[in-house]
């Protein structure tokens, strides 16, 4: 203690303060997030006569690096896609989580490398080679008619557990999450659903039908579309921001206004005065 | 001498004027400060005295002074106060204006919207009415009115030692008027009563609410009653529900509505892949690699309801209890004390899922007769 | 108006009601002296005045919400202006909140502004008592305001928590539904006090009636009843002040309540009002249409409480999972002990610490002017070990949002806080003390030295030096803060070398120790001189002194063998 005490007046020990302090949250929060390897994605191209060979093709250049030659998965690295179906194709290429840049917890949305045609393709090989759900028509993701009243129901007991009332999303275990509803397509709602990917459950369609599934698209849907008619949203998660907003927002201005109006002018305040200023 | 007496000294270099024994009146104080160029700030009567009765026998007059020092800022200040409380009163009426003119409710188009328009004119309005009028009344006091700065003095907080005195002697007086102290018979038989009469209506309070008896321990589930899916209350084969990875909440068949029963007998199905599913398990209370839980957490009743299909957890998102699905629920993490009761299930002869018996232990949080 | 030397005089129809109500209540001295009464001024003054005109504000707001809303669980089938929601089987209680919101003009504003109150109702207590606690202002005379603004506490968490839980919807049954099996682990007594408010097994028919009845009439009896208790015993013992020039512990120094506090206080009132109407129109607060009606079959993730309840929340999700079978009964030590048996502690500490400061301190004198937080290091560390622990508490329960946004592991942030609960508040308590003890040395060297003026002259040798001034006097006097009192026993042994009588059984030596631990805090900040730079070369001084000087006590010790002397130093 002495020794920090006899020093603490030389210029320096400011910033080597300041830079210890730095270094020490840094390491600690390093340290509990998680850090991800990586693997670099691979562009995919090619064009053939049928969808089926486009789709072969794209896959062995893309895809069959984790997944296998013949989609048989590897252990430990990547799953068999054997009667995974072309909904699973098309909903992990088209929301872009595959092709996977790099191996964390769980694979993030982000923006799709192919087209959508191109996924069609791939999605066409994948099922040619062991089945698997199809990709729903337009007509069966169409939110048209549906029964809102029904899909909230069915929303808030499957699936806001992990997702959260509004679909903002919520946290799984070891680092997983639950992602917020807020970019998906019907398609996509629709085909996540029916394919449960990475640690979702499937929900097929002898379960919760097709039309259980319309409404629920219909439900989460428009609840997003819904403006927020009490002011600005806070990210729709509930009491945690509200009492954020209450603290930094309320509090905080009415102490600045508390200041305000105590405050003394300068001569009240130091007792100078013109004279002995 | 009490503490008190002691707590009236000032230290005695400071004191400028003779000692005060409480009950004395002092000379007359009232200290005024105006700090204004070449003014010294302070007076000749500092007070120092410690407590006096707090009151001048004759009041103090003219302690403030009439105007501010500055007429003429002062002045500027008082019209910008008078135009802040001018905003405040079109903004009241702008709120009125709001009210009758911004219609809500069904039917008028996108309630939502209508809705936001309301709040957000109504909102704004009585924002800037309340502010405008807080914000004019500070700049009156803080620049309009001169500053001032009063000195009152303190009492002391206890009272005199002849008071005190009084006080004691007047309780006793009474006590020996009441013949309280003299007679134990009367005492005792009125405290024997008073307790009683104050305790024994609390008794009414019993109809509040059943007995919890054995209610707890049991569900509404029984042997053949059917799985029905929550919300659609369609039952559910084997069959239909045949991917591994699938959940779904089930409820028992007739109370689909009745949210008490609910509270207790709601679960979850889950369909695993074959091999998947170990002792603790019962595999007999299993069909075809579908193993029924509560969904009423151990913990403090949550429904845990969140299903990792890669790892088998099932996580209550209230506080966090893990419960392994493949091994008979049992708890992994949190503060979950046991593991989500295993419905028996089996199949009903049309090939609808259905129960086999109730739960074989209650569900839901620990209860003390629970054991 | 008649002249009076220029001067206004009372207009003759008022000064004659005035002496009519005068004939019959004898008031005029009494409310003279009211309006007369002095109010120091500091802007931490004004933090329990937040919590004042919120409760007014809820109140009135209350008032409103109760003249449309249905407190009864009868379910319906929900046809109204929501229609994303027609045909959701509901209760008459969440129907009737979605009228209010949707179908009832200003509605929507007069809930949002009613809940956006209770948050900032109870921040404001907070953030009260915190000034309270580390001012020192609830020492003698006003342990009992202290007790009594606890109990307000309590009872403002307690009328939060019923009051959000009445629409019954799926968030806020949540809670409730936690609350019933949080009863239920109560040992013995457990399930006979849930189906006593419940009336029944959860959820049943009762609950949003009986929530509504205590939330709109027993409480805030009680609570109203409770504010003019702790507003007349402010008044009646007056106000503490802040430690300034002409400030001692027999005056109140400050601007009269006629006219200035009342306009200060009543824009104040204008400006929460304010602030409250702006946050309702600009941020959303339980937007229960969202959220959806109750169900005891669904939940959501991100489930929260309002900030108010999530230390109770943070520490049911970090206490382990331990339950006892015994005999045939289940002591269910998980919920009780997070849930009842944490914030009894808290709340009984709480209420305890003036009386645990005076045993500890031996300080029983009357203190009226407030310590600065720095010159009572001990005192602010153990206050700032207590936000510790409340503040673990409180962060763990928001784990899972913290562990989505920020990508922490979610078992890890239980982990984390089940050691930091412990560990955390032991750093506090140590880094708080440093922290106090150096700001006293940047205090007494301000004393000694005066205040860099940043005007940088040239010295007839070449070297430059920055002018200082001496402290003003109405400087000083902020500054120079009156060291605690001294410890009441001074005397440990007698001349024969027996131990005191009060020295003597564990108690005694327990109180000695906190004695000594209480004393390490006496004030460096020497007696002030009022003229600045009375060393030649302070530094060298400062420098030289090192950890033993601030330890034990420093110049400022009265002389032996006075006891219980408080109030030197009265600047």
């Amino acid at each position: 203690m002495r020794w920090i005490t006899a020093r603490r007046r030389r210029p320096l020990f400011g910033y080597a303060a300041v830079l210890l302090a730095l270094v020490a949250v840094g390491m600690l929060y390093a340290a509990v997030t998680g850090l991800g390897g990586g693997s670099s994605a691979l562009a995919g191209s090619g064009s053939s006569s049928s969808q089926i060979t486009e789709g072969r093709n794209l896959f062995a250049v893309s895809c069959a690096a984790c997944h296998g030659e013949y989609a048989q998965g590897r252990s430990g690295v990547a799953p068999s896609l054997i009667g995974a179906g072309a909904a699973a194709v098309d909903f992990q290429v088209g929301t872009g989580r595959m092709p996977l840049k790099e191996t964390n917890a769980e694979a993030p949305r982000k923006p799709p490398v192919f087209t959508q045609s191109q996924i069609y393709a791939i999605a066409a090989y994948v099922a040619s080679l062991g089945g698997g759900p199809a990709v729903p028509s337009d007509q069966q993701v169409s939110s048209a008619g549906a029964d809102t009243a029904l899909g909230q129901s069915l929303f808030n007991a499957n699936c806001a557990q992990c997702h959260n009332y509004s679909g903002a999303g919520g946290a799984l275990t070891d680092g997983k999450y639950a992602p917020p509803l807020t970019q998906a397509t019907n398609r996509q709602i629709y085909e996540a659903m029916l394919t449960g990917p990475e640690a979702m459950p499937v929900f097929n369609d002898s379960t919760l039908t097709p039309s259980d599934k319309r409404d629920i698209i219909a439900y989460v849907t428009q609840t997003r579309a819904e403006a927020n008619p009490g002011g600005f949203s806070l990210g729709r998660v509930g009491p945690t921001t509200e009492g954020l907003v209450a603290w930094l927002g309320g509090i905080t201005a009415l102490v600045l206004a508390a200041m305000w109006i105590t405050a003394k002018r300068r001569e009240e305040r130091t007792g100078e005065t013109a004279g002995n200023r | 001498m009490s503490d008190n007496d002691r707590d009236l000294e000032g230290t005695p270099e400071e004191r400028s004027a003779p000692h005060r024994v409480i009950g004395t009146p002092p000379p007359a104080r009232g200290l005024l400060t105006e700090p204004g160029p070449g003014e010294s700030s302070g007076g000749g009567q500092r007070g120092t005295e410690p407590y006096g009765p707090g009151e001048a026998e004759a009041p103090e007059l003219h302690e403030m002074p009439s105007d501010p020092p500055d007429p003429k800022a002062a002045r500027n200040w008082e019209r910008v106060a008078a135009a802040l409380f001018l905003i405040s009163l079109l903004a009241s009426v702008g709120f009125v204006a709001a009210y009758v003119s911004l219609e809500i409710g069904n039917n008028n188009g996108d309630v939502v919207v209508a809705t936001l328009r309301s709040n957000l004119a109504l909102g704004s309005a009585m924002s800037l009415a309340m502010l405008a009028i807080g914000v004019g009344m500070v700049i009156w006091v803080r620049y309009i009115m001169p500053p001032v700065e009063l000195t009152e003095e303190r009492h002391p907080m206890a009272s005199s030692p002849e008071d005190r005195a009084a006080f004691a002697e007047t309780i006793i007086e009474g006590a020996e008027t009441s013949q309280i102290t003299k007679r134990p018979l009367l005492r005792r038989t009125l405290i024997a009563a008073t307790v009683p009469v104050a305790l024994a209506p609390l008794v009414i309070l019993r109809d509040m609410g059943p007995l919890p008896g054995t209610s707890l321990r049991n569900t509404v589930w029984k042997k053949g009653m059917r799985l029905l899916v929550y919300g659609s209350n369609q039952p559910i084969t084997p069959a239909d529900f045949n991917s591994p990875g699938g959940m779904i909440t089930v409820v028992p068949d007739g109370y689909q509505d009745n949210d008490q029963e609910l509270a207790k007998a709601t679960a979850i199905i889950i369909r695993m892949e074959p091999g998947q599913l170990q002792a603790p398990t019962n595999l007999n209370w299993t069909v075809d690699n579908i193993v029924a839980y509560s969904k009423i957490c151990t913990h403090v009743g949550c429904p845990a309801a969140l299903y990792e299909q890669t790892t088998h957890r099932i996580l209550c998102p209230c506080h966090q209890s893990t419960f392994d699905a493949t091994r008979g629920a049992t708890v992994m993490f949190g503060p979950a004390p046991r593991p989500l009761p295993q419905l028996p299930i089996t199949t009903d002869a049309q090939g609808y899922l259905v129960a086999q018996s109730d739960f074989h232990e209650p569900v839901g949080p620990s209860f003390w007769e629970r054991g | 108006m008649t002249s009076n030397n220029g001067r206004l005089t009372i207009p003759k129809p008022l000064a004659k009601q005035g002496g009519e109500l005068d004939d019959r209540l004898h008031a005029a001295k009494s409310v003279r002296t009211l309006l007369r009464k002095v109010f120091p001024d500091h802007w931490t003054f004004l933090l329990g005045e937040i919590a004042l005109y919120s409760f007014i504000i809820l109140i009135l707001t209350g008032i409103f919400l109760t003249l449309f809303f249905s407190p009864s669980m009868t379910q319906v089938v929900y046809h109204g202006s929501y229609t994303k929601l027609n045909g959701v089987r509901m209760s008459e209680a969440y129907a009737s909140t979605l009228n209010i919101s949707f179908d009832v003009r200003g509605g929507l504003l007069m809930r949002q502004i009613h809940h956006w109150a209770a948050d900032l109702f109870l921040a404001a207590i907070l953030c009260h008592l915190l000034r309270i606690f580390f001012t020192g202002a609830y020492r003698k005379p006003r342990e009992t305001n202290w007790i009594i603004g606890i109990v307000m506490f309590t009872l403002g968490i307690l009328e939060g928590f019923l009051g959000y839980s009445m629409p019954d919807d799926l968030l806020s049954g949540t809670g409730v539904r936690i609350a019933e099996g949080t009863l239920l682990g109560i040992p013995v007594v457990g399930t006979y006090l849930s189906f006593f408010l419940f009336g029944g097994q959860f959820p049943g028919t009762e609950f949003v009636a009986r929530f509504y009845i205590i939330h709109v009439l027993l409480v805030p009896g009680l609570l109203l009843a409770l504010v003019s208790a702790h507003l007349f015993l402010m008044v009646h013992q007056k106000h503490t002040q802040m430690p300034g020039k002409g400030h001692t512990d027999a005056n109140v120094v400050g601007q009269p309540m006629y006219p200035y506090f009342m306009v200060k206080t009543g824009a104040f009132f204008f400006f929460v009002f304010g602030v409250l109407a702006l946050l309702s129109t600009f941020a959303q607060i339980n937007p229960i249409w969202q959220v959806g009606p109750y169900t005891p079959v669904a939940i959501s993730a991100g489930s929260q409480p309002d900030f108010y309840m999530g230390f109770l929340e943070g520490s049911l999700r970090m206490f382990p999972s331990w339950t006892w079978d015994i005999g045939g009964h289940t002591i269910a030590w998980n919920v009780f002990v997070p849930a009842l048996v944490v914030p009894g502690l808290i709340f009984t500490a709480l209420g305890l610490w003036p009386f645990l400061e005076r045993w500890a301190t031996g300080d029983n004198a009357y203190h009226h002017v407030n310590d600065r937080p720095r010159n009572a290091p001990t005192r602010t560390g153990i206050g700032m070990a207590g936000v510790t622990i409340y503040g673990v508490l409180w962060l763990e329960g928001a784990n899972d949002l913290i562990a989505m946004h920020l990508q922490i592991p979610l078992y890890l942030t239980t982990e984390i806080a089940r050691w930091a609960v412990f560990i955390g508040p032991v750093i506090a308590f140590w880094a708080t003390r440093r922290i106090c003890l150096g700001l006293q040395r940047r205090d007494a060297s301000m004393l000694t030295h005066g205040v860099e003026t940043g005007i940088i002259v040239q010295q007839p040798n070449g070297g430059f030096v920055e002018l200082e001034r001496p402290l003003t006097d109405v400087e000083v006097a902020e500054i120079a803060a009156r060291p605690p009192a001294p410890l009441a026993i001074t005397r440990t042994v007698d001349e024969n070398g027996v131990p005191e009588p009060a020295m003597r059984g564990v108690r005694g030596k327990v109180q000695a120790k906190a004695h000594e631990i209480f004393a390490e805090s006496i004030s460096l900040v020497p007696p002030a001189d009022g003229h600045g730079n009375g060393h030649g070369n302070g530094h060298a001084a400062a420098e030289g002194e090192g950890e033993p000087a601030a330890v034990g006590g420093g110049p400022v010790q009265p002389a032996e063998g006075e006891e219980g002397r408080t109030g030197q130093g009265d600047e």
